[in-house]
């Protein structure tokens, strides 16, 4: 079986988020990058898991530039058997898809895994547009797979139930929680990812459809105000004067 | 077996000079990876071993996997092949947990591969490291004797030649890892005086290993004594290659480096539980840490990890370099242990009376850290050597 696994970097979730250049860039100075929590834990495992079971490879793809090599290298660590970076800045949902499809149309991949969204700016769009562009079925919010022969029964989270699909290879599935358990790297894997190899492509001309016009900050969190039970009046008049909710 | 509820590890990393640039991808995933692995497998169960003062055995195959045993020793002997950066690295993530896990590992690693390693041959190399860097074998170091802690070379121990065999004498005290450890490595004089190693086995007669209870230090790590009653040991277990005290001050050097590194682990998981403690506890309708005496706490306390972190690389890459003098080495294990430790009062302070439960790391930190500022050197030796080394007079004696 042959597996496309799509992971990216996000900052960790302790970084300190500001913005630079009239709130249109994220300032990156001093965040360090973990890699994306759905991408790692849930998609590259169950692929790793499928590997283990059935044969064939896992290849990590990334669209970005050398700074992420560090992850790619995590990824590499956890079992994967090698990895592509395409070496372009991931400008948008659109830029990115458009690049992993361009580099996986025509290899033959059975099963092509990504997380469910990326935890920095809640994207969940490149699966879409992977899919679309190379005309494959996709299945997101998937968090439970198993196969049997080509094809996979996936259970898919939806609200208040589950829903069950069956899709044959190839197609493309968004992991969430439920479909692996996090692994940590051994030293062996460390070590062994020194020398798996690392494919640095060179990116086709692609425009991104968005822009960023700025970026904002959510409102501090107000102090709780609280009422005394017999002043219930000042409760119903600071609702309608200050936050003018009734 | 006990159970106990504790708080979940809410641990996040501190680097206020990016001192992380000067790291390879290779360091920082090595870090990534050791840290994901003490919040899986430490961090749940230390405090109540340390309560219980019982050593989490089943952690031992965990340590193996992640690299904690001979990460510096060629891969071919079972080791790992990493460079010394890397080794201090593990030991500060291990020691964020708890240095009685780290203390296993710096033994097993520094003063028991690292010796069979140095001072052995081919046939000891391969009998004896890949089993130890498997974790199926586990070592333990001895030299310090009951009356003899800081002047090693005054030791009683001792073997004599008795054509096909020596015949061992002696005991040694305040050994990590020797109530279960299979091997020890020892330290004795010869009929000549000169101090050389020797690997005792266990299962060899006469040679026994009671545990030392009743520590208020360290008790997630087992330490105990090494007894020598007319042991004999085979002649191909003495270690060919290093002779005189410097071969086991060298192995010191090695543990002292790890050691140095490891502070700064113990430091951090405290200062992190202080800062997030002070932000979290209101008094006078405000966060702790909006008080002034709070903050030259936190301040005082970030600025000194960052100073220990910086002396940890730049000895780390004199290490690498093959540079790093005993001096140099022994300057960054005082600091950075007595730095240690006074985080671990100042945040012990902080977290007011929560900080004298097991619901937070603080006082287990500090209680072990008080082992540590004792062990591989004392605070004052170390200061001697330094001050030795600055002025060129020996103040020991």
């Amino acid at each position: 079986m042959k597996i496309l696994v799509c992971i990216c970097q996000t900052p960790d979730t302790t970084a300190k988020i500001e913005f630079t250049n009239a709130n249109t860039q994220f300032n990156t100075s001093g965040v360090q990058y973990i890699l994306n929590p759905t991408d790692e834990w849930y998609a590259l495992v169950r692929a790793l898991e499928l590997k283990e079971q059935n044969g064939g490879s896992v290849t990590v793809v990334t669209v970005g530039k050398a700074d992420t090599e560090q992850n790619i290298r995590k990824a590499l660590a956890i079992g994967a058997d090698d990895a592509v970076r395409i070496d372009a800045n991931p400008d948008d949902a659109y830029v990115v898809g458009t690049h992993i499809a361009d580099y996986a149309a025509g290899k033959g991949y059975d099963i092509i895994f990504t997380g469910k969204e990326t935890i920095d700016y809640n994207g969940f769009s490149v699966p879409g547009v992977v899919a679309e562009l190379l005309d494959l079925p996709q299945v997101s919010l998937a968090a439970h797979l198993t196969m049997d022969g080509n094809t996979a029964t996936i259970d898919r989270e939806i609200e208040g139930g589950i829903e069950r699909v069956q899709v044959s290879t190839p197609f493309l599935v968004s992991a969430q929680k439920g479909m692996a358990e996090q692994r940590i790297a051994s030293m062996k894997g460390i070590m062994s990812a020194r020398t798996k190899p690392l494919q640095v492509v060179a990116p086709k001309d692609v425009k991104p459809l968005a822009t960023v016009a700025y970026y904002e900050l959510p409102a501090k969190r107000q102090t709780v105000k609280l009422i005394a039970p017999e002043h219930a009046a000042d409760l119903v008049r600071l609702l309608h004067e200050e936050a003018k909710v009734i | 077996m006990h159970t106990k509820s504790v708080g979940q590890d809410k641990f996040q990393a501190h680097d206020h000079y990016w001192v992380d640039e000067l790291l390879t991808e290779e360091h920082r995933l090595i870090r990534e990876t050791v840290r994901a692995w003490v919040k899986r497998e430490v961090s749940p169960v230390i405090e109540d071993y340390a309560q219980r003062a019982a050593f989490p055995k089943h952690l031992i195959k965990g340590l193996a996997e992640v690299g904690a045993f001979g990460p510096t020793i060629p891969v071919q002997y079972g080791g790992q092949g990493l460079d010394y950066i890397s080794y201090g690295i593990i030991m500060q993530e291990l020691e964020r947990g708890d240095s009685g896990i780290r203390s296993t590992a710096s033994v097993q690693s520094s003063l028991v591969m690292y010796p069979i390693y140095t001072y052995g041959n081919e046939a000891q190399r391969m009998k004896y490291l890949p089993k130890l860097g498997s974790g199926e074998w586990m070592g333990s170091f001895g030299l310090t004797e009951p009356n003899h802690g800081s002047n090693p070379s005054g030791m009683t121990t001792h073997f004599e030649d008795k054509g096909d065999h020596y015949l061992l004498n002696g005991s040694k005290m305040w050994i990590s890892n020797a109530p279960f450890c299979d091997v020890a490595v020892v330290w004795a004089k010869d009929e000549a005086g000169v101090i050389r190693g020797l690997v005792v086995e266990r299962g060899m007669e006469g040679f026994t290993t009671p545990e030392t209870h009743g520590k208020w230090s360290l008790r997630a790590s087992a330490t105990g004594e090494l007894v020598f009653d007319n042991v004999r040991v085979p002649k191909e277990n003495l270690l060919p290659n290093g002779k005189g005290l410097k071969a086991p001050l060298g192995c010191l050097s090695s543990a002292r480096f790890g050691i140095a590194w490891g502070a700064i682990g113990a430091a951090m998981d405290c200062y992190d539980s202080a800062l997030r403690y002070s932000l979290e506890r209101i008094q006078f309708d405000k966060p702790i840490g909006g008080f002034q005496l709070t903050q030259k706490k936190l301040a005082e306390m970030i600025t000194e990890i960052t100073k220990a972190q910086l002396l940890a690389w730049r000895v780390g890459v004199l290490k690498n370099e093959d540079r790093a003098t005993p001096a140099q080495i022994s300057m960054a294990k005082r600091n950075n242990v007595d730095m240690a430790l006074h985080i671990a009062r100042e945040a012990r302070q902080i977290h007011g009376g929560m900080g004298i439960t097991g619901e937070y790391p603080i006082m287990r930190h500090m209680m072990n850290l008080e082992s540590v500022i004792t062990y591989e050197g004392t605070h004052d030796i170390h200061l001697l050597i330094t001050g030795m080394d600055v002025t060129g007079i020996n103040a020991f004696k």
